[in-house]
């Protein structure tokens, strides 16, 4: 049996072979490739990423990632961002006092956590949105999470006919971040998936379920 | 809810293979790093850690078959530690499928190692281990040690962990070689010194016996716990340990 045909973006970023193997695991057929014609061509693309906004971004730009992304979503071709890699879908980063772009396809910024212990890391709950159906099955799941950076703030409405997106939140410490969304074709997770064991699979494969 | 403490079991691994005591009942195969760590995945673990003792670099190559093996198989985070020098080594071991990884004796030699590490890589994939014991010529009264706690670099344990993580360090294993294999519980008063001054997270190491030493480690200021052999040789299993954590009223997955 072969499942979905998805493409894992190779931009220099992160533990590919993980995010690879777990995607296999769900049950895709996967392709790491830094071609962007392959990137736009899959019937699923998964955009990693892990360490700095401002160097992921420049990675992502240096193989037209982000003209990918614009495209697939444009004709409505699934994406799937991941820690750093859903970081960068928002407007722009703060890192250490500076600014940087990001792809723009949420407002928001990405900006440092605020709590005792910084980088959150290890397992956490979520408190996903009206309508998910990333989590459908797996609402008390924990998720596994490491990142210094977060949104705090979502502000993008849908008008009719077009659903509004589901957000999904953590907490940590003092703080509450976005930590995935599903926004049309568009998915994004803070925390890895690939590494959140079954729980983690079992979100992978109801991202494949809507391809 | 809130963030789950972490229990993690570490695997010593010499050329491919874990030694240092292990009983597993059930396995076919009990020195097979990648058959344990699916045992302990399935056990429940939050993470796992593989410390390379391995001595001749030729025998090294094995390892990053090992990491690579079993993150082809395992969906939890793991950790290598041990023969780390370089940011080339990191990379190499990041490439093989490794979360995070874990520096010592290099970082002592060349503390600027660190930085260049989380520049390229970020804070989150560089773990400091300490191996620290009891010392009255160190202002802390802990000093740090290395090879397996029979040697004294005259460092203060609790003002060189302060350095690390203002070099970038993301995460602080910290091991009490007065505490290690005894049994007797961590040493309490050696990770209220150190969480004082640290601001990433710690996972407390050396001295597990029990299930209660873990809970007492938790409320001394760890985020998480690790332990080897009372978890190879099933006296206590991660469930235990959960269990025991989540009847104290701390949260775990």
């Amino acid at each position: 049996m072969s499942g979905p045909r998805v493409a894992v973006l190779d931009y220099g970023s992160g533990n590919l072979r993980s995010v690879v193997r777990a995607v296999e695991r769900a049950g895709a057929e996967v392709t790491l490739t830094a071609d962007p014609s392959v990137a736009e061509e899959a019937t699923g693309l998964v955009v990693p990423g892990v360490g700095a906004f401002a160097a992921c971004m420049e990675g992502l730009l240096g193989v037209g990632g982000e003209r990918v992304v614009e495209r697939r979503l444009i004709a409505s071709r699934p994406v799937l961002g991941i820690c750093v890699g859903m970081q960068v879908l928002f407007a722009e980063g703060i890192e250490h006092g500076v600014r940087s772009q990001g792809c723009g396809e949420w407002p928001g910024i990405v900006e440092r956590l605020q709590a005792p212990i910084v980088p959150h890391m290890g397992w956490n709950t979520v408190e996903p949105g009206e309508s998910s159906r990333m989590f459908a099955g797996i609402e008390d799941q924990r998720f596994y999470f490491v990142h210094s950076y977060g949104v705090r703030d979502w502000v993008m409405r849908s008008e009719p006919p077009f659903p509004q997106p589901a957000v999904t939140w953590t907490e940590y410490g003092p703080e509450r971040f976005v930590s995935a969304v599903e926004h049309g074709p568009l998915w994004a997770t803070q925390f890895h998936p690939e590494k959140s064991g079954d729980a983690g699979a079992a979100l992978l494969r109801n991202w494949l379920d809507t391809l | 809810m809130s963030l789950a403490v972490r229990v993690i079991p570490c695997l010593d691994v010499d050329a491919g293979r874990v030694v240092k005591g292990v009983n597993f009942v059930d396995l076919r195969d009990a020195g097979d790093p990648v058959e344990m760590a699916t045992v302990y995945d399935a056990e429940g673990a939050d993470e796992l850690t593989f410390l390379d003792i391995t001595a001749s670099s030729a025998a090294r190559d094995t390892t990053y078959d090992v990491v690579s093996r079993t993150a082809e198989q395992v969906f939890i985070p793991l950790t290598v530690g041990g023969g780390v020098r370089t940011a080339d080594d990191v990379d190499r071991l990041l490439r093989a499928g490794a979360d995070k990884v874990g520096i010592n004796t290099a970082a002592i030699g060349r503390p600027e190692v660190l930085s260049e590490i989380t520049h390229r890589f970020g804070n989150q994939v560089l773990v400091l281990s300490v191996d620290a014991r009891r010392s009255s010529e160190q202002p802390s009264g802990f000093e740090v040690t290395t090879h397996g706690g029979r040697q004294s670099v005259g460092l203060d344990a609790v003002a060189w962990v302060k350095e690390a993580v203002e070099r970038g360090v993301g995460e602080v294993l910290l091991n009490s070689m007065d505490a290690d294999g005894t049994k007797n519980g961590f040493d309490l008063e050696m990770i209220r010194a150190v969480r004082d001054v640290t601001q990433v997270p710690l996972v407390a190491s050396g001295g597990a016996g029990r299930p209660e030493h873990f809970v007492e480690a938790v409320e001394a200021g760890a985020d998480a716990v690790l332990a080897a052999s009372v978890f190879h040789f099933g006296e206590l299993t991660i469930g235990d340990v959960k269990n025991t954590l989540r009847a104290a009223g701390h949260d775990v997955r």
